[in-house]
């Protein structure tokens, strides 16, 4: 009698326990589930119609000179697109300043092609019914770039300030909200719905975001850029809109990529 | 007009493994436009995969698939060199095919 009792408490205690158990296994198993899917998509990515859309815009003679981008220098010679991507940000001495991938292409559709910053910027976030030339062109550059360690420039006194501005504005908090990047991406183990957010001041957390951007997101069926990223969580912020190809989003670019180099290249990705 | 598709056919343990991308914005046909007007209906039907010009799969999809949908299939047989075609048909009659050799 005794026995059973005691026996009836311990299925007690369990039984109590049970349920605080539940929620962790099932978190693991969603998050189980969550790579599960990113691998599946990252097998077979549509990413690659993009590429397939952007070697076709490359090879376009557009604007009033009527010329292709075939002889943009991208950091590694006029035409050059194999490991180009892996080795920006950098300082380019033609411009005088520190460009991202999507700002040395917007500098040579302006200077190449002749098409005013205006027309050439008209449309730079496209939708998913419509992309836009550059997340197409992006997509085709970035991918040259496969296996390609991450090498963005560190060493002229440019890229030497573009990563200490980049640091300084991930960290500046500003804003109706008063935010900062590091607001959201300042602390581990933070999330937006399902998707982790990386703390990307820290290598280990940068290196697998620059290996993999720009990326095709599947949940709203776009292809999506580094400059829109940062375009994006300047309005999540509530601040006032980033020019494309500006100081500021190319600083903050030039801070994470550097942050994370050394990666081999493995993007165009997939994003939730 | 019909976007890109991409294909990658390999064989291997008397299996041929194909993976096809097709560019197709697959509307449900409950989507609402910026108006407030559904957009009509718009997806593939269907998808046909032939092996050396015959016919493994014909298959029937509908407006459940994602747009830009990927497809993989396994089919039995097939050797290096083989030809694969996959062709698509959508409900407004467009049609886009392509075509590789089994690597």
């Amino acid at each position: 009698m005794r026995a059973a009792g005691l026996l009836g408490f311990a299925f007690w205690i369990l039984a109590l326990f049970i349920p605080a158990f539940i929620p962790t296994s099932l978190a693991q198993d969603s998050k189980k589930e969550i790579q599960r899917y990113r691998q599946m998509i990252a097998e077979g990515s549509p990413a690659e119609l993009f590429e397939v859309e952007g070697e076709a815009l490359w090879k376009k003679p557009q604007g009033p000179n009527n010329v292709s981008l075939e002889k943009c220098d991208l950091g590694l010679g006029a035409g050059v697109l194999k490991g180009a991507y892996a080795r920006l940000p950098r300082y380019f001495k033609d411009a005088d300043r520190v460009m991202d991938l999507e700002t040395r292409l917007l500098h040579c559709m302006t200077t190449l092609q002749g098409r005013t910053r205006e027309s050439a910027t008209a449309r730079v976030f496209g939708s998913a019914d419509r992309p836009s030339e550059m997340e197409s062109l992006s997509a085709y550059i970035a991918a040259q770039s496969r296996g390609a360690k991450m090498a963005p420039g560190v060493s002229h006194p440019k890229e030497k300030e573009a990563y200490a501005l980049g640091r300084a504005l991930y960290f500046h908090r500003a804003g109706p909200w008063d935010f900062s990047c590091a607001s959201c991406h300042g602390e581990e183990g933070k999330r937006i719905r399902m998707q982790d957010l990386p703390v990307l001041y820290k290598p280990e957390h940068a290196r697998p975001v620059v290996a993999s951007w720009p990326a095709y997101r599947v949940s709203n069926s776009q292809f999506i850029t580094l400059q829109w990223r940062m375009n994006d969580c300047y309005r999540q912020m509530r601040m006032p809109e980033p020019n494309f190809g500006s100081e500021t989003t190319v600083a903050l670019i030039t801070f994470l990529t550097v942050t994370g180099k050394g990666e081999p290249y493995r993007g165009p990705g997939n994003k939730r | 007009m019909a976007g890109p598709m991409k294909i990658r056919a390999t064989a291997a343990g008397g299996f041929t493994d194909i993976r096809v991308l097709m560019t197709h914005p697959m509307e449900t046909g409950q989507r609402k436009d910026p108006d407030g007007k559904l957009v009509p209906l718009y997806f593939i039907q269907t998808v046909t995969v032939k092996l050396n010009g015959r016919t493994v799969v014909d298959g029937q999809i509908s407006q459940g698939v994602s747009r830009n949908p990927v497809f993989s299939f396994r089919i039995k047989g097939g050797a290096r060199g083989d030809k694969v075609e996959v062709a698509w048909e959508d409900n407004t009659g467009e049609t886009s095919s392509i075509e590789a050799a089994v690597a």
